[in-house]
């Protein structure tokens, strides 16, 4: 699982009909640090992520899992970061 | 499989159901032979056999074998720490991993 800033919101009105009802959300690839990097990419929402919130993704076909409904998605973001300790 | 070390821990509250009661814990992808050099992969693992911080880890990097490692049948984690590392042998040479010891014999 990896970590990402969400940024924004995508929205689509033509679309392949399996990512009906899908949230697709901006996010920003992060350091476990907070220190963003400069790689972007959209995913699925199932916990109700919200803009400047930090969160962690699954990529491939575990994201479609994440998704009741299983679409043909490849990162859907599973779980809203509430705190990290490290040490590098 | 890959090996690495616990470097620390992630706390979230608001997760995918099958998370919930899941420790989740930072590991640090090793390179190198035997694995010892830090990279800059750092993962989110699902831990189910109590690892600590410092720890040396085999992880298992696949979501059909986590979820039937964690027998959850629609979980959406792919990385599951499966083991701690004692020791790692390469030729006769045997190098111990676990924990901060690098101990050659």
């Amino acid at each position: 699982m990896k970590p990402a800033l969400v940024i924004g919101r995508v929205v689509a009105s033509v679309k392949d009909p399996s990512l009906k009802g899908v949230k697709l959300l901006l996010l920003r690839c992060i350091r476990w640090s907070g220190e963003t990097l400069n790689d972007y990419l959209i995913a699925a929402d199932s916990v109700g992520a919200g803009a400047g919130e930090k969160v962690f993704y699954v990529e491939a076909r575990d994201a479609s899992i994440a998704v009741h409904t299983n679409p043909p998605i490849d990162a859907a973001i599973i779980g809203i970061i509430d705190g990290v300790d490290f040490e590098e | 499989m890959f090996i690495g070390k616990v470097i620390g821990r992630v706390w979230a509250t608001q997760k995918t159901p099958s998370l919930t009661g899941k420790r989740l814990l930072l590991v640090n992808r090793l390179n190198g032979s035997p694995p010892s050099e830090t990279s800059d992969i750092t993962l989110a693992v699902c831990d189910k056999i109590d690892a600590g911080i410092g720890d040396t880890v085999l992880v298992m990097d696949e979501g059909g074998s986590a979820r039937s490692i964690l027998n959850l049948k629609n979980a959406p984690i792919r990385t599951v720490i499966v083991a701690i590392c004692d020791s790692v042998s390469i030729g006769n040479q045997n190098f111990y991993v676990s924990g901060t010891e690098r101990d050659q014999k």
